[in-house]
């Protein structure tokens, strides 16, 4: 069993990569138009969080949301068609980089207004709460929008009706180009959990096992009715904050340091110590993804362009 | 069929709307009347905490953010939230979840998901300082996504309520302090009592009601200023002026038809508001009618409104800041004049 897991854990994490470096090269020959967040580093994040969830669990994302997408099942070339501005995008070539997701399986459209997805999962666990339904919600954000007015009105929405959201910081030092030493009193986010009267938890980030277990256990929790949870997932990226970033406001002997227990490396030598799997076995999963990949860069590129007779659907809701 | 005040009609709408759908909810700031609590600011939500207990009158802590962001999200996995501001003006604690959030979901996820809540907003200066005094109607007209409606009548506030209960889009309803009547009497209120009748109906959005037909000048008018248009044009009657008097009802849509149709009759337009001057949203109706209308105009049009001020506090200058009956009477003899 826990075999299978780790596989299609390292499936999921090597596919968001693949898909991500995929994106910068498309970017750096120009055939891509907007700009892009890269999760790149931090996919156990993504995929111990969201390993096994339902469908009907929802997730909320950010500005940087491929990974989380591609682990909660967002198609991948619904995703690359998004980022080419096609009609056959996730969401009609109308969003964009930072807004894409997919409903239908949970991943509630990207939002790339920091912290602007908290008070919203809070709504959502709401609403489940009131349908009586023992579903989660997933909320990502970043150290920065802990800094947020909507994080405080959010968590504590949350913690005062007990509702099931699980609130994931993904701790990457860094908000754009400024240190948290910088933006932050204290050592651990987590430690905000406790003026909610919320469970509070620092996390590996970067071991997607020790994030799929502390996962399980605010899942279990929200399951449960028995509140939300908080969970600091320390991690980096290891790609700039958005495509022109080159860090240079990060030290190397800090980068050297990270760079060094990278998430998909980590999982892999688990993988290979444990004779879960071969180097064979894991090239092959490599090759399945780059396939994947690149068929959707190819259709997308191929796919028609939206029309400008269409500019104005959907700005008001066009009927079920 | 029932004589009831606006607070009685909105609380009648909102009532109806919770008995008929189980997915429709109320949320706010010291909205219940459990344990003593207020039932609403102005009392519209009293009585519901009885009737569908706590967790469809649902208290908030005072956080502007999550008010927002609850309903916005509730809306968005199936619930039909109207959520509940004390003051307009605290909508400002909120822009970001209103003109981010709820208006441009539906339109960035490309019709993935939909926002059907109502937030209901106060407005209206009523000698409380310039925090809790503003009409800002004209902010929201211009983000697309949003819809804005202004109900003055008891027979309206339900209809149009009830609409946008039913509206799969973020709904913003502004309502007046001075029209609600109910327990705080506020100076210079009005308070209008209207009949509601007993059968159901819904009043759809973007048709304007012409409230008085005239054959001199157009008056168009919203919320309070609306009465005192009305007020206005009795007077001017005696004058031997005639005025035509229309309340848009909803600001999003707007029914520039039944305008333009007004104006190619009495050849002059006055939109009073207490919106302000520059930037209100009697600014577009102006705009929209010069260029679509402009030859059947026999005069500039003329905007009365509140001036460009923070609102004072004190009485004498809320009172000269605000349209007075007065100022819309000088200025639509003035209008005639020119």
């Amino acid at each position: 069993m826990e075999a299978k897991m780790l596989l299609e854990m390292y499936e999921q994490m090597d596919l968001i990569r693949t898909y991500e470096e995929t994106l910068y090269y498309l970017f750096l020959e120009g055939i891509m138009p907007g700009s892009i967040h890269q999760s790149h580093g931090q996919e156990a994040c993504a995929v111990g969080m969201l390993y096994g969830l339902r469908k009907t669990d929802y997730m909320a994302s950010t500005h940087r949301p491929a990974g989380h997408d591609i682990a909660k099942g967002v198609s991948v070339k619904d995703m690359m068609c998004e980022m080419f501005g096609k009609e056959d995008g996730c969401c009609k070539g109308r969003g964009g980089a930072m807004h894409t997701g997919d409903i239908t399986v949970g991943a509630i459209p990207a939002n790339a207004i920091v912290g602007g997805n908290i008070p919203i999962s809070t709504g959502i666990g709401l609403s489940l709460k009131m349908q009586k339904r023992d579903d989660v919600v997933v909320c990502f954000f970043g150290d920065g929008a802990s800094n947020e007015g909507a994080f405080h009105e959010g968590l504590n929405g949350a913690a005062i009706w007990k509702l099931p959201v699980i609130f994931v910081c993904e701790n990457n030092l860094y908000g754009a180009s400024t240190s948290i030493k910088n933006t932050l009193n204290i050592e651990d986010i987590a430690l905000r959990a406790d003026s909610y009267g919320m469970p509070g938890e620092v996390v590996d980030g970067n071991d997607v096992l020790a994030v799929y277990a502390a996962a399980q256990r605010a899942i279990t929790r929200a399951r449960k009715g028995e509140g939300p949870t908080l969970l600091e997932l320390k991690t980096y990226r290891i790609a700039g904050h958005s495509r022109s970033d080159g860090c240079a406001y990060r030290d190397d002997v800090e980068e050297a340091e990270w760079f060094a227990r990278d998430p998909i490396e980590l999982l892999k030598n688990k993988i290979l110590k444990e004779k879960i799997a071969d180097e064979q076995i894991l090239a092959d999963i490599h090759e399945k993804n780059e396939q994947i990949v690149n068929e959707a860069v190819d259709y997308a590129i191929e796919a028609k362009e939206p029309s400008v007779d269409d500019v104005l659907l959907n700005v008001y809701w066009e009927g079920d | 069929m029932a004589q009831l005040t606006m607070v009685q009609a909105l609380n009648k709408a909102i009532a109806d709307e919770m008995e008929r759908d189980s997915s429709v909810f109320c949320l706010g700031e010291d909205i219940s009347d459990k344990d003593g609590g207020f039932g609403g600011a102005f009392a519209v939500t009293r009585g519901l905490y009885e009737k569908f207990g706590e967790e469809r009158v649902l208290n908030t802590p005072i956080s502007e953010i999550l008010i927002s962001g609850a309903a916005i999200g509730a809306a968005m996995v199936g619930s039909r939230p109207i959520a509940d501001l004390q003051y307009g003006d605290f909508i400002f604690c909120m822009m970001d979840q209103l003109c981010n959030q709820a208006a441009k979901m539906c339109y960035m996820s490309g019709g993935q998901v939909k926002v059907p809540m109502v937030l209901r907003a106060p407005v209206g200066a009523t000698q409380r300082g310039a925090q809790h005094a503003q009409s800002l109607e004209g902010f929201f007209t211009r983000v697309p996504g949003l819809k804005v409606i202004c109900p003055a009548t008891p027979y309206d506030a339900v209809g149009l309520l009830k609409t946008a209960i039913r509206d799969d889009n973020p709904v913003i309803v502004f309502e007046h302090k001075k029209l609600y009547g109910g327990k705080r009497v506020e100076a210079g209120a009005i308070a209008p009592v209207g009949e509601v009748p007993d059968k159901e109906y819904t009043i759809d959005f973007g048709k304007a009601e012409i409230k008085r037909e005239g054959t001199d000048i157009t008056i168009v008018a919203n919320l309070l200023m609306m009465y005192r248009a009305m007020e206005a044009a009795s007077h001017l009657e005696k004058e031997g002026i005639s005025c035509e008097v229309i309340d848009p009802r909803t600001l999003v849509p707007f029914d520039f038809d039944t305008v333009i149709k007004s104006v190619k009759k009495t050849g002059r337009l006055m939109i009073v508001h207490e919106d302000t001057y520059s930037n209100g949203w009697g600014a577009e109706i102006s705009a929209y009618v010069a260029e679509h209308a402009i030859y059947y105009l026999d005069a500039p049009i003329v905007r009365v409104t509140t001036y460009d001020t923070p609102i004072p506090f004190s009485p004498v200058l809320e009172d000269y800041v605000i349209p007075s009956t007065e100022r819309i009477i000088e200025s639509v003899r003035q209008l005639m004049d020119s």
